[in-house]
C-alpha cells in the first residue's frame, strides 16, 4: 500500500512540476523555431536563431537591462540604509512615541504605492524626479517589510554585545556598525534576494515615472515590444520574452539553494 | 539623580528619531502625504478647458456608484481574489507537502514549482498568450487533438477573466510554497514519529497535526494574497486590456485607466480611497488577529 | 534603411548651405511604432538626416510602444513639466487634446508661402481627423486605411476569379461560403483591439456615419446603424463564414498566414508584413460597399505642443515638414506599408517603381476618395470604449445589437453632456 502511495506521489508531483514549467518550454519552444513552424509543432523543423536576432534588434535591451541592474543597485541599497536605520531604532533605542510610529510603518504594508500611482507620480514630479531611476526607487526604499525584518534581526543580538561595546567608548552609530550589521548578514543576504527579485520585475511604477529609453526597465520594455498595433508574432515576443528574462532565472537556477533559503528565511519572519 | 536619567532619555528620543527621519520623511512623501492628497482631490471635479476645477464634495463617489463599470469591476476583483486566494494556497500547500517528502525528483520539482515567481508578470503573460491563441494557440491545439472546437479564450467575457485567473494562480502558487515549506521544516520530526507509532494514517497525520500546525502561516499568506490580488494586474496589459467589454477588467487597472487613459483623476482618486479603506478595513482585522494570538503565545 | 540613408544624405548635402549658424534648439518627439519592431532604425536615419540638414537642431525622437502607450507617455512629460515639442499620436486624439489645451494649431504657427503650401498639399481625405473648429491641429505622417486582403490561391481552389476581390456585400457573403471549407473561414473580421475601426467601416458602407463632424454628437442607435451590426453578426450566425464570438486583432495576420481564412480586413499596414511572410499568392482589394464604399482613415498625426517657445516650435515645424516631405513619405510608406500622405510623395521616382512593381500597395491611397474621417469626439477613449463593448457583446451573443447600441448611445450621450 505505501509502495502505491509512494508512487502516485512521485507521479503527482512531477506530473504538477511539468504542467508548471510548460509555459516556459513552450515558449523555447516558439522562440528557436519560425512562427509557422512554432505553432503547427514540426517537431523535426530546423532550429533558427533569426528570431532572436530580429528581437534583438527591435529594442535596446542592453540598455534595458543596465537600466533595471541600476534600478534595482539603486534600490536595495537605499534600502539597506533605511531600513537599518529604522530597524535598529525600533529594535534598541527608547523614544516617546515608538509604538504609534511602529503602527503607521505597518500601515505601509497596505498602502502600496501602486494604489497610490496617482498622486505619487505628482510628487515624483514636483520633486523633478520624473523619468529618472531616484524617482522609480524612492517610494519603494523606506520599506515597511524592510524595517520589520531588520529589527527582528537587531533584537535578536545578545544584549552583551552591545554592552560590551558601549563600555569601550563606542557611539551609538559606531555600536551599531560594529556590532548589529555584521551579526544580521543573513538577513540582509535574505532580504537583497527577495528585493532583487521583486524590483527586477516590478512593471506598474516603472511604467508611469519612465519615459525614455534611458531609464525604462526590461519589464517596461518588454511590454511596448510585445505591443504593436498590427499583430503580435508568437516567436518573436518568445524570443524577446526569453532573452529579458534569461539573466534573472539563469541566476535563479544556479543560487536557487540560495534563493529559496532567502524567501525561506524572510517567511520564517 | 534624576538628572542623568533625563539626558538618557532625551538623548535615547534624539538618537531614535534621528535614526527614523529618513524612514519617516519617504514615508510621508509617498504614503502619508499621498493618501491624503488623493482624499483631497478626490473631492474636486476634473479641470477641463471649459470648466476649471471646483470642489464638489462627494459627487464624484456617487458618480462612481452610478457607474455600471465600477460594479462590474469589483464584482470581478471579488471573483479574482475570490479564486485566487483558496486555490493558490490549495496547490501551494500541496507543492510544499510533495517538495518536503521522499519523493524522487525533489530538487526538480521545487525548481519547476518557484520559477515562476521569479518571472516578472509581463513575461509570464507573454508565456501565456501562445496558450490562449485562439486555433494555433496551445491549449486549443490540445484540444483539437480531443475533438474539441476552438475556443477564443481572452476574447469572451465568460472565459476572459478565468483565463487571468489562471495566470496569476500559476505565478503565486511558487511564491506561496515557500512559506509552507518554512512551516513545515519547523515541525518536529517526533510529532510523525508518534504518529506512526499510534498507527495513524498519512491522511489522518496531514490533515488532524500538520494542517493545524500550518493554520498561522495559511493565514499569514492569506493576508499576503489579498494585497497581491489588488496589486497583480499586470498581466491585463499583455493579455486583454481589461476585456472583452470589461470582463476581465480589475480596479487598480481601472484606476490607472481613468488616470492616463481617460485623463480623469478625480474619479481615480475616489476609487483609490475606496481601495485603501477596503485595505484599511484588512489591516484592522490582520493586527486584531495578530492582538489575540501575541496574547496566546 | 541605406536607401533612406542615401535619400537623407543627398537631401542634407543639397540643404546644409543654406542655414544660418543659430544657438541650438532641443527638441523632444514622442512617437509610435504600429508595426513592430526594427523601424525605430528607419526613424533615427530619417532623424538623423534631419539633424544633418538642420546642425541647429538636436532631436531627440523617443519610441513609446503603441498610440495608446505614446499619447499616455507624451502627455504624463507635459504633465511633469518635462519639455516635449512635438509627437505622433492618433489622429483622433484632437478633440481631447484640444480640450486640455496642449496643442496648438498649424494655422498659428505657419507663415510663409511656402509652409501654406505645404500645409494644403495634404490628401483632403487625411486631413479629415486633424480639421476642427476651421483649424488644422494634426498633420498626417502615419496613415492608413482598412483594406481586404485575399488568399488568392484558396480562391482558385474555389474555382473563383483570384483578380476580382468581392465589391458588394451580396458578393461577400456569396464568395465567403463559397470559400468556407472545414477548419478555413471565408471572411475575418477582427473584433477586439479596434472594433469601432472596423465597425465604422461597415456602417460608411450601409451608408451611414456613426458621429456628427463637431465631436459632440454619436449616432449609434440609428436604424441604419444597429442594421450593419446585425449585418456583422450575421456573417458568422447567419452566413457561417466567420466564426462566432470575437476575433483576435493581434493574431489574425497570423491567422491569414496560416491559411486559417481566406480573406481578412485589416489595416493597411499590415501589408509589408504580409507581403515578407506569406508563402501563398494574395491579393488586397477596397473593402466592398453596400449603398456606397468606404472606409474610416486611421493612423498617426504629427501634432505640436503649445508649452514651448515660438524659436522650438519654429524648429518642430521644420522637422514635420521635413518628415512628411514626399522623399521622407516615400521612403516611410516603402518600409512600413502605410500610405503616402501626399499626391507628390506618390510622383517621386522611388514610390513610382515600388507600385508599379507592387500595385497592392496603391489600394488604401486609391480608396480615399471613399474615405471618411476615423471615429472621434471629446471625451473619446471612453465613449469609443462604450461602443466597443457594444460591439463585443452583440457579437458574442450577450446583448442584442439594439440592445447593445442603445446602451451605448445613451453613455456617449452622458459623457457629451457637459461638452454642448
Amino acid at each position: 500500500m505505501n509502495r502505491l502511495y509512494q508512487y502516485l506521489d512521485n507521479f503527482g508531483a512531477i506530473l504538477l512540476a511539468v504542467i508548471w514549467v510548460a509555459p516556459l518550454l513552450f515558449a523555447f519552444w516558439a522562440a528557436f523555431h519560425t512562427t509557422s513552424d512554432a505553432v503547427n509543432f514540426n517537431l523535426t523543423s530546423s532550429w533558427t536563431l533569426d528570431n532572436f536576432r530580429i528581437a534583438w534588434e527591435g529594442a535596446p535591451w542592453l540598455k534595458y537591462f543596465r537600466n533595471t541592474f541600476v534600478l534595482v543597485t539603486v534600490v536595495l541599497i537605499g534600502q539597506f540604509i533605511i531600513t537599518t536605520l529604522a530597524g535598529f531604532a525600533f529594535a534598541q533605542v527608547n523614544f516617546p512615541g515608538k509604538d504609534l510610529v511602529f503602527i503607521l510603518v505597518l500601515l505601509q504594508l497596505f498602502i502600496l504605492p501602486e494604489v497610490l500611482i496617482v498622486e505619487n507620480y505628482a510628487m515624483v514630479s514636483r520633486l523633478g524626479l520624473f523619468d529618472s531611476v531616484l524617482g522609480v526607487g524612492m517610494p519603494y526604499m523606506a520599506s515597511a517589510f524592510g524595517i520589520f525584518l531588520m529589527r527582528q534581526a537587531f533584537k535578536s543580538v545578545p544584549i552583551e554585545l552591545h554592552e560590551a561595546a558601549r563600555i569601550e567608548g563606542c557611539s551609538w552609530f559606531g555600536i551599531l556598525l560594529k556590532v548589529y550589521v555584521p551579526l544580521a548578514k543573513p538577513t540582509y543576504l535574505a532580504y537583497a534576494l527577495v528585493s532583487v527579485s521583486t524590483h527586477w520585475n516590478n512593471f506598474l511604477w516603472p511604467l508611469i515615472v519612465t519615459n525614455s529609453e534611458d531609464t525604462r526597465p526590461l519589464t517596461v520594455g518588454l511590454s511596448i515590444f510585445g505591443a504593436p498595433e498590427n499583430g503580435v508574432d508568437i516567436s518573436i515576443i518568445s524570443a524577446a520574452t526569453l532573452m529579458s528574462i534569461a539573466p534573472l532565472l539563469i541566476t535563479f537556477l544556479i543560487f536557487q539553494r540560495q534563493f529559496v533559503q532567502a524567501f525561506l528565511r524572510t517567511g520564517i519572519k | 539623580m534624576r538628572k542623568p536619567a533625563n539626558l538618557e532619555h532625551r538623548r535615547q528620543a534624539i538618537y531614535g528619531w534621528l535614526l527614523l527621519s529618513p524612514a519617516a520623511l519617504l514615508l510621508t512623501f509617498f504614503a502619508f502625504y499621498p493618501s491624503l492628497a488623493t482624499l483631497w482631490s478626490s473631492l474636486f471635479s476634473r479641470g477641463t478647458r471649459r470648466k476649471p476645477s471646483e470642489f464638489v464634495g462627494s459627487e464624484n463617489y456617487l458618480d462612481l456608484m452610478q457607474d455600471p463599470t465600477f460594479w462590474l469591476v469589483v464584482k470581478n476583483n471579488l471573483l479574482y481574489a475570490g479564486i485566487t486566494i483558496p486555490v493558490s494556497i490549495f496547490f501551494a500547500l500541496a507543492m510544499a507537502l510533495w517538495a518536503n517528502s521522499k519523493i524522487s525528483a525533489r530538487g526538480f520539482v521545487r525548481t519547476a514549482y518557484f520559477t515562476p515567481t521569479v518571472l516578472p508578470m509581463i513575461a509570464a503573460a507573454n508565456l501565456w498568450l501562445f496558450f490562449y491563441t485562439p486555433g494555433f494557440g496551445v491549449l486549443d491545439q490540445i484540444g483539437a487533438l480531443f475533438g474539441l472546437p476552438s475556443v477564443n479564450w481572452l476574447g469572451q467575457p465568460e472565459t476572459a477573466l478565468w483565463a487571468v485567473i489562471i495566470v496569476t494562480i500559476w505565478k503565486e502558487a511558487g511564491f506561496f510554497m515557500i512559506f509552507y515549506l518554512a512551516a513545515l521544516q519547523t515541525i518536529p520530526t517526533d510529532l510523525k514519529e508518534a504518529a506512526d507509532i499510534e498507527g495513524a494514517s498519512r491522511w489522518t497525520y496531514t490533515t488532524r497535526i500538520v494542517l493545524p500546525l500550518l493554520m498561522p502561516t495559511t493565514l499569514f499568506i492569506m493576508v499576503n494574497a489579498l494585497i497581491n490580488s489588488v496589486k497583480l494586474i499586470d498581466h491585463l496589459f499583455i493579455l486583454t486590456k481589461g476585456g472583452p467589454s470589461d470582463a476581465s477588467k480589475l480596479i487598480l487597472y481601472y484606476i490607472w485607466e481613468m488616470a492616463f487613459a481617460f485623463f480623469d483623476a478625480p474619479h481615480a482618486a475616489a476609487l483609490t480611497i475606496l481601495v485603501l479603506l477596503a485595505l484599511g478595513i484588512v489591516a484592522a482585522i490582520q493586527f486584531f488577529y495578530m492582538e489575540k494570538r501575541t496574547h496566546y503565545q | 534603411m541605406s536607401f533612406t540613408k542615401h535619400l537623407a544624405v543627398v537631401l542634407s548635402g543639397a540643404l546644409s548651405l543654406a542655414l544660418p549658424a543659430k544657438a541650438e534648439t532641443e527638441l523632444t518627439m514622442y512617437y509610435p511604432i504600429a508595426v513592430g519592431g526594427s523601424l525605430t532604425t528607419v526613424v533615427d536615419g530619417i532623424v538623423a538626416g534631419f539633424e544633418a540638414a538642420n546642425p541647429d537642431i538636436k532631436v531627440n525622437a523617443i519610441y513609446s510602444g503603441n498610440y495608446d502607450d505614446t499619447r499616455v507617455r507624451a502627455l504624463s512629460a507635459l504633465n511633469s513639466g518635462e519639455p516635449a515639442q512635438l509627437a505622433v499620436m492618433f489622429s483622433i486624439d484632437a478633440y481631447d487634446l484640444i480640450e486640455q489645451d496642449l496643442v496648438v494649431p498649424f494655422d498659428d504657427v505657419v507663415s510663409s508661402d511656402a509652409e501654406k503650401a505645404w500645409l494644403s498639399g495634404f490628401y483632403p481625405a487625411l486631413m479629415a481627423n486633424g480639421t476642427i473648429e476651421g483649424k488644422t491641429w494634426g498633420v498626417p505622417f502615419q496613415r492608413s486605411t482598412i483594406v481586404a486582403y485575399y488568399n488568392k490561391d484558396m480562391f482558385r481552389a474555389a474555382g473563383l476569379d483570384p483578380e476580382k476581390a468581392p465589391t458588394t456585400w451580396d458578393e461577400l457573403i456569396s464568395m465567403g461560403k463559397t470559400l468556407t471549407k472545414d477548419g478555413t473561414h471565408g471572411l475575418m473580421i477582427p473584433s477586439t483591439g479596434y472594433p469601432y475601426w472596423m465597425f465604422q467601416a461597415l456602417a460608411i458602407q450601409n451608408g451611414k456615419e456613426l458621429m456628427a463632424g463637431d465631436g459632440l454628437t454619436t449616432y449609434f442607435d440609428d436604424p441604419k446603424v444597429v442594421d450593419t451590426l446585425e449585418f456583422w453578426k450575421s456573417l458568422s450566425t447567419e452566413h457561417g463564414i466567420m466564426p462566432t464570438g470575437t476575433v483576435e486583432w493581434g493574431t489574425l495576420r497570423q491567422a491569414f498566414l496560416e491559411g486559417q481564412t481566406a480573406m481578412m480586413w485589416h489595416s493597411t499596414g499590415n501589408l509589408t508584413a504580409v507581403k515578407k511572410n506569406a508563402s501563398f499568392d494574395f491579393g488586397v482589394a477596397m473593402l466592398p460597399g453596400n449603398e456606397r464604399l468606404g472606409s474610416p482613415t486611421g493612423g498617426g498625426n504629427f501634432y505640436l505642443f503649445k508649452d514651448t517657445s515660438d524659436a522650438e516650435k519654429a524648429a518642430a515645424l521644420k522637422l514635420i515638414k521635413y518628415m512628411t516631405a514626399p522623399e521622407q513619405a516615400a521612403a516611410w510608406s516603402i518600409a512600413t506599408g502605410y500610405m503616402g500622405v501626399s499626391q507628390a510623395a506618390y510622383e517621386t521616382e522611388a514610390l513610382k517603381a515600388y507600385t508599379a512593381s507592387f500595385p497592392p500597395a496603391l489600394v488604401a491611397r486609391n480608396q480615399l476618395q471613399h474615405a471618411v474621417a476615423e471615429f472621434s469626439t471629446f471625451e473619446t477613449a471612453r465613449v469609443r470604449d462604450g461602443l466597443n463593448n457594444a460591439i463585443q457583446s452583440a457579437l458574442t451573443g450577450a446583448k442584442s445589437p439594439a440592445d447593445a447600441l442603445g446602451d451605448a448611445q445613451a453613455a456617449a450621450k452622458r459623457l457629451l453632456k457637459a461638452y454642448q
